[in-house]
């Protein structure tokens, strides 16, 4: 039910009642952009939007998710750092 | 897929992992000890199993299912409502595909359909519009249930069908809030928790703040948490952290999609629309003050309780959930679907006991679904 799927917003279809056309995984559906609407609804063209039974509920925040892959990415880099550090501490104990 | 696929990548999960690890022994959770981490969100819960998360952990974190699946926490008798309303004459019921196989008391809506009823369906509360603009001579009834996430969706429906005075529209509402049965978990004393993965999308709408209470009053971490699994690794990593820090907040690993104050347009839509009920019924934790939504007085002619006189606009009643059936337990966390007596053998997918079982984000069913997969290939 609070399944939500990004959608990237391709075509405006009724600006009066706030419809326009989302793609989400290669299927092309119209949704309803109130919510993710402040100021021209062209601007949303090319925008990424979380998309939830048939309305677009918020806009994803591309700096916040580079943000936390960074967050992810570091810490990948300090586990093998830490690994490479272990392997090179038994290695020196003689049992690498 | 673009904001899906970044946040799978398995180095990444080995390493958040290697962390989690790292902490749980820190902090002394084991096996026996464990730390007790619910998340709200049936969503999450399906995540959790979809990826086997619960499995990759440290042994000593055990995430403890919570109440947040919509179709699961409807006591029977609102089923009973649907079909009610379904089998009137002249009604085009639409549902989510969720909620099609919940059992009632005498039938299921998919039972219903079997049955004669006209039940459509539906991937929006804007397909239940257009029906009703295609088809003036039928009333078209929309089954509005879920959480914060969806509340918005039926309010600007509502609001739309006003705006075009479509007079043969109506909402059968079961819209319900996160924060009001959390607080009732939490006073539970029988309930163990450490902290919580708060719910992505609900939290999308309401914003963060509405959990503060979890942090100050019960002195509980909560990690807001987004949906794929280096998501959900990452918020138990969070909560783990808070733990061994003894600090308690609310903290938002979502925030690519989460805004700390909600969504502005969709609060104002659900205060325009609804108002709260005084309290409303969940399976599993009784009547909860204040827990659900009704539709506002001024919206009352898309009110379907109002139009058919059904439901809390029919006074008072109680349906007992069927002999044997522990759904109520298991959509509170108290015991896994795998306890229930009934579980694999009286209640299964085809032939389901309770609505755990068959809806979507139910516990149960992510047991059945992946859980159960995976047990036959151990023994493979």
């Amino acid at each position: 039910m609070c399944l939500g799927i990004p959608g990237r917003i391709v075509a405006v279809t009724d600006e009066h009642r706030m419809m326009a056309l989302a793609e989400v995984s290669g299927v092309r559906r119209e949704v309803n952009v109130a919510c993710i609407l402040d100021g021209a609804i062209e601007d949303l063209l090319g925008e990424w939007a979380l998309i939830h039974v048939g309305f677009a509920m918020a806009r994803i925040d591309p700096d916040e998710a580079a943000k936390t892959l960074q967050a992810l990415q570091d810490l990948g880099e300090a586990q093998e750092a830490a690994e490479a550090m272990a392997e090179g501490a038994k290695a020196l104990e003689g049992q690498g | 897929m673009k904001y899906a696929t970044e946040f799978r990548d398995p180095k990444a999960a080995k390493a958040v992992l290697a962390r989690i690890a790292e902490l749980a022994d820190e902090i002394g959770a084991t096996r026996a000890k464990p730390v007790h981490i619910m998340e709200i969100c049936g969503g999450h819960t399906h995540a959790i199993f979809r990826y086997g998360l619960d499995k990759l952990v440290h042994d000593g974190i055990e995430f403890i299912h919570g109440p947040g699946c919509p179709v699961c926490v409807l006591p029977m008798s609102r089923v009973d409502e649907c079909v009610e309303i379904a089998l009137r004459p002249g009604v085009i019921f639409t549902t989510f595909g969720d909620a099609m196989r919940v059992p009632g008391t005498k039938m299921s809506l998919m039972q219903a359909k079997a049955a004669g009823a006209d039940i459509r369906m539906v991937y929006s509360p804007l397909d239940a519009l257009e029906l009703a603009r295609r088809n003036p001579d039928r009333q078209v009834v929309f089954f509005g249930l879920g959480f914060e996430t969806t509340t918005p969706s039926t309010a600007l429906s509502i609001q739309q069908a006003a705006r075009e005075g479509l007079e043969n529209f109506s909402v059968f509402c079961n819209h319900i809030t996160v924060p009001e049965p959390i607080r009732a978990l939490l006073d539970d004393p029988h309930m163990v928790l450490d902290g919580f993965v708060g719910p992505g999308h609900v939290s999308m709408v309401i914003g963060t703040h509405p959990y503060d209470f979890i942090a100050r009053d019960y002195g509980k971490p909560i990690v807001v948490a987004g949906f794929e699994p280096l998501d959900l690794l990452q918020s138990v990593l969070m909560v783990l952290i808070q733990i061994r820090d003894g600090r308690a907040e609310v903290e938002n690993q979502y925030a690519r999609v989460v805004p700390e104050h909600g969504n502005p347009v969709s609060l104002a839509a659900i205060a325009d629309v609804y108002e709260k009920r005084p309290s409303f019924e969940w399976r599993g934790l009784g009547e909860i003050d204040h827990s659900g939504l009704r539709i506002r007085a001024k919206y009352r002619a898309y009110d379907a309780e109002e139009t058919f006189g059904i439901g809390y606009a029919a006074g008072p009643r109680f349906v007992a959930e069927p002999e044997g059936c522990a759904c109520g337990q298991v959509m509170t966390g108290r015991i896994k679907p795998t306890a229930c007596t009934q579980f694999g053998s009286g209640c299964t997918p085809e032939m389901p006991l309770g609505a755990l079982m068959v809806s979507s984000e139910g516990a149960c069913a992510a047991y059945w679904q992946y859980g159960g997969a995976r047990a036959t290939e151990a023994t493979e």
